[in-house]
């Protein structure tokens, strides 16, 4: 026995010794020693067997990090031309960027720029907060990763939403735009919205003294932001200060989706007198801006700025749609949080400023619209491509014996939306008496308006059944009286008759195109920049939603769906040709006619110029969001588009750069619009 | 019985992890149990083992060898695994929370901002904000290809990372142009603009926030505060010329005074923030083409009150021996980062001359050398700080004998002995070797600086350029031999050592004292910066304060030697660290300390507050009031502290509660007089009268 020991324990010089001695004391002691020494083993067995788990996890989560940490090391040891490598190893060698060549061809940084960024995509920062937002001074709340959104969420609502009644802060709580380029140039890490305009307009030798990005709060009306931050003098000190100091040279001023309308308002503002205006005098945009160069401009509004206010499900005019999903989950708290969100942009007096202008006039009437005969069904082709012509030639009879409802902005109902109009039986909802059924429901926290409703009004707004533009704001007046009340002192959404009257005077006309006239600049040019070739939210099918509980009374119908391939109608939505956010119709109906020749909006006939741009979707995923895009957003880093607003920036006028480019039937569409001018 | 519960436990405990010790027990007391209590063992799955035991145990072995080799690999990551689960552990607890725990027995002091909105202050005068050097963030917008992907990346500021990854790509885009003093072909680095300028110079290391966040407190924001950001590399003259800085800020305070309902603004600047707005002040009035054209009476309109924070009205010492050797402490945070990237035996001293190459092509550089000569900083003989006590304990102790003194007259002959017997020089800020600093003058020669003449020299260095490599070693040694440079003579050797740096700068500034203000030649911009050279703005209403911190052992003048090594690839000249001083601890590491904030001592920082400009006298014309204030330096009480609230250090003042509260009581409309005027802690006062400035 202890022989077998010996020979076994040999390999362990402890061991043979310990065995050595127990050959001399055998017995009793060789027993005790024995417990011991197993003891001690079975202890650190069962501290091995313990630890077990844990090491594993321990063992686990070190190598991941370990593998983690020697890829980012590799990833930042690697040149920085590895990427491009690569890519012009599987894709070719890249076309220069626009910055790039044009730098070739010895363009120079001339005419100071002006940057007008849109909607949501500005940074805002807070700088005076409730007790739930301490140690967030001066941090973005809107913009970045929006790390707040998800860390407190009730709190970060709070201090996003504005005041009630008067639009404003409320009280205690100040949240900002973030100022200077990086107000804008991403809006999340990677996520650019300037910031490949800015690089490549740094490459012809911009830079911050001739590169200014007029940051506002965009949640706030355009007038608003000169009451509460003077936003506007600062853009009018900013833009005197650039063409002084670039030896006079006017600005070239770019706005993007909502900017356009800013800018637009900026434009009466400071040239109105002092007390509601900037007191610029009536020559100043003729002294200090060469050309305005509006990309997707939303100048007639767009529909799905409805959608949004009416019942919160447009796709991306409200962000925060598209992040709430990953804070709260959808089946539990969906609910809430839709109304959490609708709470939050009803306070926003901007989304107001993009509800569609001009009534029936410019989006149609119940029977007919001016893009009725628009085909869904293929890609839009250049107008003097014969061979494509030729190969849909079949189609193009098939649709265009049908025309398509897009002048029913919403319809209750997929029927309701195709039938003929003397078919649908409306009942007036104007009258309707609300309801109180369910005011003291346990949701009073969220305020929507639709609590004061009741059923009687959401019956009577349904049994409308049909909403064209110009019925939608009553219906909106309806839904939401409040909101429209404020809405009603800072915007306007009327085509003026006689553009004199002394009413116009007043800035809540002047974000409105068919309300104001441009300003007496000759020499200006205006162009408006878009992409084309995306299906766009033009009109829907809703439906009252089944629940009866305190939920937001109406939903897009997503069931309604078109009978054929090629149908417009998709998920309730009947879209039409446009960027993805704004039709064609309301991005280039200004440029196509409204301001075309010298017209009652255009008095002093500033030159207009239409440039369109179709959409490529990215050829593979190295190209990121695509050098060719056409959506609303990345049509930021189309390097025509860029390569439009560089030549001009650089002193060309728009007949250098070969006046319009049009894919879509834009002019055809402007043509049916029976507007007087 | 015990035994068999023991064996059966081994038998459960799968062997596989320690196989060698466990088997071997197990063969023993199986053997020993077989005989009496067999049936038990039958039941045990340990039978199969018994059975098949030799198999068993070789098998066992090569299974134990594989993890045996995995152990270390094992163990790291075990190791790797543990932190990081407990850091993010600790991570989730401290985001966890609540934001105001406070720790027991803790008691943080109120902010001042929260203190002055209770006593119902509320922003009033907008307010201006003008970095130092150092301070501001700068940018990339165009660079050479090995700085590609950095496109509007900060390259100074920030974390630094680039200075990391490439320190000679770095080098280069922060140089400047050595004849134009303006940006290099090809490359365009530009000052960041807004608060986020200077707000953190680093993560962590606030610079302005503190006052941002205090001022937001009263209803500060964006629309009333502004950042007068500017590429701090530059001579002033050249921020107008390349960048248009100037006229920036011109129309941004216009803007800020019309907005604001026609409030006069409050200008803050900080460090060499301050000569950068005393050059403003000038500029705008002066007409258009090389001012603004503002017209006389612009200050007077727009602007309440300048308070400066740790100014460097009359520059800083440290500067000199900084564009000498590159060998001050703070002012060049490249030093400090330095010892990081670069070895300093290996490299250090390639390090240290491509610091100097690098500062040396900074134009503001040369505005911070010490201005007014010998007739402020002191001759070979005298210095106004002369008798200055900077062992603490020992001043204590003086001010306790004096006080003894005071009471008992007789020991006026012990006080005679604690007296200094020989009076540090500060009046030579550089000499070479620590018994010319102590020696009578008259055995001093000057420097003959003819027959001195750069010779270019083919070198193996010619990369880095320094001037040092032109210069004969017989010039150079005849500098160090025996000399003793005084503030006016120090500019004359540092004109001689590097010439070209000189001659470029001399363009833009001056380091006089003016004889007659109304001389035509004073009307050109170089000496816009020099207090000494203009006349304050015609602004009777303007307030100036002058804000510092005291109590901090500052450097003031250097013994110097020659460095040993005769290479090429080395700064001749070297700080002698060896210099001790035993008398009152003025001297360490071959540096003369005085009171200051650590880098600008008291004399550059309050002589014009205390004695240039108060009153009306020819260099205030109009009789602008001063103010000054002083803030006792306090080291931070505990480690929560962070960098201390009653700091007095140059840049740690900032988040000085006190000069926070006075500052944004001054911004809420308070004057001078009802901050309750000067505050004074140091001897100023009769420094300032020993200097002997016709006034």
């Amino acid at each position: 026995m202890s022989m077998l020991r010996r020979r076994k324990g040999s390999e362990i010089e402890k061991d043979s010794k310990l065995n050595l001695k127990e050959d001399e004391n055998l017995d009793g002691e060789d027993e005790n020693k024995r417990k011991v020494k197993e003891e001690k083993k079975k202890k650190k067995e069962e501290n091995k067997k313990k630890w077990n788990c844990f090491d594993n996890c321990c063992w686990f989560i070190g190598l991941i990090c370990s593998v983690w940490w020697f890829l980012l090391f590799l990833y930042n040891a690697m040149p920085a031309s590895f990427p491009q490598y690569v890519t012009e190893a599987i894709t070719g060698p890249l076309p220069d960027p626009p910055g790039v060549k044009l730098q070739k061809e010895g363009l120079k940084a001339k005419h100071p720029v002006v940057f007008v960024p849109g909607i949501v995509t500005g940074g805002l920062e807070l700088w005076e907060g409730h007790q739930c937002a301490d140690g967030l001074f001066r941090k973005r709340l809107w913009g970045g990763t929006f790390g707040e959104v998800y860390k407190r969420p009730l709190c970060w609502v709070e201090h996003m939403s504005l005041d009630n009644e008067t639009g404003l802060d409320p009280s205690g709580i100040r949240v900002r735009s973030v100022t200077g380029l990086v107000a804008a140039d991403y809006f999340a890490p990677g996520y650019f919205v300037w910031a490949v305009l800015i690089a490549n307009l740094a490459r012809i030798g911009y830079e911050e003294k001739t590169m200014y990005m007029a940051a506002y709060d965009w949640r706030i009306s355009f007038q608003n932001t000169e009451v509460r931050d003077q936003t506007l003098s600062r853009i009018k000190s900013n833009i005197e200060l650039m063409v002084a100091t670039n030896n006079g040279n006017k600005v070239v001023v770019i706005p993007h989706s909502m900017g356009v309308l800013y800018f637009l308002h900026f434009m009466k503002w400071v040239e109105a007198p002092a007390p509601m205006g900037g007191g610029g005098g009536s020559d100043w945009c003729a002294k200090h801006i060469k050309a305005v160069m509006n990309i997707g401009g939303p100048f007639l509004g767009v529909p799905k700025a409805v959608s949004g206010l009416f019942s919160a499900e447009a796709k991306d005019v409200a962000v925060a749609r598209a992040i709430a999903p990953g804070v709260l989950d959808k089946d539990l708290f969906r609910l809430q949080t839709l109304q959490h969100v609708m709470r939050m942009t009803r306070t926003w007096d901007s989304t107001m400023s993009m509800i569609p202008k001009g009534g029936d006039t410019i989006w149609g009437g119940l029977d007919w619209s001016p893009e009725e005969y628009y085909e869904c069904s293929h890609k839009r082709h250049k107008h003097n491509d014969t061979d494509l012509a030729a190969d849909k030639g079949t189609e193009h009879v098939d649709s265009q014996t049908k025309s398509l409802p897009y002048g029913r902005m919403i319809s209750f109902g997929k029927d309701v939306a195709e039938a003929p109009s003397s078919k649908i039986e409306r009942t007036d909802f104007r009258d309707a008496i609300k309801g109180n059924n369910y005011a003291n429901g346990s949701c009073n926290d969220v305020w929507t308006e639709y609590q004061d409703m009741g059923i009687g009004g959401i019956k009577a707004v349904a049994d409308y059944k049909v909403y064209t533009a110009g019925s939608l704001l009553d219906l909106l007046h309806f839904v939401a009286p409040k909101m429209m009340k404020r809405g009603d002192v800072h915007f306007s959404y009327g085509i003026a008759d006689d553009l004199d009257d002394p009413k116009y005077k007043h800035y809540k006309y002047w974000s409105n195109p068919l309300e104001t006239k441009l300003p007496n600049a000759p020499d200006m040019e205006i162009y408006s920049m878009y992409g084309v070739g995306i299906p766009t939210e033009r009109a829907y099918v809703y439906k009252v939603s089944a629940t009866s509980d305190c939920y937001i009374p109406f939903q897009i119908d997503t069931s309604a769906e078109g009978e054929t391939e090629g149908s417009c109608l998709k998920g309730g939505v009947f879209t039409t040709d446009g960027d993805e956010t704004v039709p064609v119709l309301s991005s280039g109906f200004m440029c196509a006619k409204g301001w075309r020749g010298q017209t009652r909006f255009n008095p002093s006939g500033i030159q207009t110029y239409i440039r369109e741009y179709d959409h490529a979707p990215p050829s593979n995923l190295l190209e990121g969001r695509g050098t060719q895009s056409g959506a609303h957003v990345d049509i930021m880093g189309n390097f025509a588009l860029i390569e439009d607003v560089i030549r001009v920036a650089a002193g060309a006028t728009g007949e250098e750069l070969g006046g319009d480019q049009v894919y879509t039937d834009i002019f055809k569409w402007s043509q049916k619009i029976d507007l007087q001018l | 019985m015990a035994s068999i519960l023991r064996f059966r436990k081994l038998c459960y405990v799968e062997p596989v992890s320690k196989p060698s010790l466990g088997f071997e027990s197990f063969e023993s007391s199986k053997t020993g149990l077989k005989e009496d209590k067999g049936s038990v063992v039958d039941d045990s799955p340990c039978v199969d083992v018994s059975l098949t035991k030799e198999v068993q145990t070789d098998k066992k072995r090569r299974r134990s060898k594989e993890p045996r080799e995995w152990r270390c690999i094992d163990s790291c990551c075990w190791m790797i695994g543990c932190l990081c689960t407990t850091w993010w552990l600790l991570l989730v607890l401290y985001h966890s929370m609540p934001m105001n725990m406070t720790l027991p027995g803790y008691q943080a002091v109120e902010s001042p901002g929260a203190k002055l909105k209770k006593e119902g202050l509320t922003a009033f005068h907008p307010v201006i904000l003008v970095p130092g050097i150092v301070t501001g963030g700068l940018e990339l917008w165009e660079g050479k290809p090995c700085a590609e992907g950095l496109f509007r990346k900060r390259l100074w500021g920030g974390s630094f990372s680039e200075l990391f990854k490439r320190p000679l790509c770095w080098l280069e885009h922060m140089s400047l142009d050595n004849e134009t003093g303006l940006d290099p072909p090809d490359i365009r680095v530009r000052a960041v603009p807004g608060l986020v300028a200077a707000d953190y110079f680093a993560p962590g290391y606030f610079v302005w926030a503190v006052i941002i966040e205090n001022l937001a407190r009263i209803g500060y924001e964006e629309k009333n505060m502004h950042m007068a950001a500017y590429d701090w590399r530059l001579s002033f003259q050249n921020t107008e010329v390349r960048d248009q800085s100037l006229s920036r800020l011109k129309s941004k305070i216009e803007l800020l005074f019309v907005n604001n309902g026609y409030k006069k603004v409050v200008v803050v600047p900080h460090s060499m923030g301050v000569a950068y707005f005393l050059h403003f002040m000038k500029w705008v009035e002066a007409p258009p083409p090389m001012g603004g054209g503002g017209g006389l009476g612009w200050c007077a309109k727009h602007i309440k009150s300048v308070m400066n924070i740790g100014p460097t009205f009359l520059g800083v010492p440290k500067v000199a021996s900084n564009l000498l050797s590159a060998e001050t402490k703070d002012i060049a945070m490249a030093r400090a980062m330095a010892p990081g990237i670069f070895d300093s035996h290996v490299l250090g001293i390639q390090t240290l001359q491509h610091v100097i190459r690098v500062s040396r092509s900074w134009d503001s550089m040369v505005s911070l050398l010490p201005k007014g000569g010998e007739t402020i900083w002191g001759n070979l003989d005298w210095s106004p700080e002369e008798g200055f006590i900077c062992d603490q304990a020992k001043k204590n102790y003086f001010q306790a004998s004096k006080h003894n003194v005071s009471q008992q007259t007789n020991t006026s002959d012990g006080k005679q002995g604690f007296r200094i017997e020989e009076p540090v020089h500060y009046g030579r800020l550089i000499s070479f070797g620590k018994e010319t600093s102590q020696l009578p003058s008259s055995e001093l020669q000057p420097f003959d600086y003819k027959g001195h003449e750069h010779i270019n020299k083919k070198s193996s260095c010619q990369e880095v350029w320094t001037e040092y490599d032109e210069m004969s070693r017989e010039s150079l040694e005849e500098i160090a031999d025996k000399k003793a440079y005084t503030a006016k003579s120090v500019i004359d050797l540092i004109r001689f050592v590097a010439p070209k740096m000189m001659h470029r700068a001399e363009g833009h500034l001056s380091y006089g004292i003016a004889e007659n203000l109304d001389d035509p030649k004073y009307s050109h911009y170089k000496y816009w910066s020099n207090p000494l050279e203009t006349k304050l703005p015609e602004a009777p209403d303007l307030e100036i304060y002058c804000l510092y911190g005291v109590g901090i052992p500052t450097e003031r003048s250097y013994v110097y030697k020659m460095s040993s090594s005769d290479n090429c690839k080395h700064v001749p000249f070297r700080i002698d660290s060896s210099a001790d001083g035993s008398d009152n601890g003025c001297l360490k590491g071959g540096v003369h300390f005085v009171d200051g904030d650590e880098s600008v001592p008291v004399i550059s920082a309050g002589f014009m507050c205390a004695k240039g400009w108060r009153g009306k006298n020819r260099f205030n014309p109009s009789g602008s009031t001063t103010y000054l204030r002083e803030y006792q330096h306090k080291p931070p009480a505990n480690y929560f502290e962070g960098r201390g609230v009653g700091s007095g250090a140059h840049v740690d003042i900032m988040g000085n509660f006190a000069l926070i509260e006075d500052v944004m009581r001054v911004a809420a409309g308070a004057t001078g007089e009802e901050l309750g005027g000067d505050k004074i802690h140091s001897d100023i006062l009769s420094m300032a009268a020993r200097i002997n400035l016709p006034l």
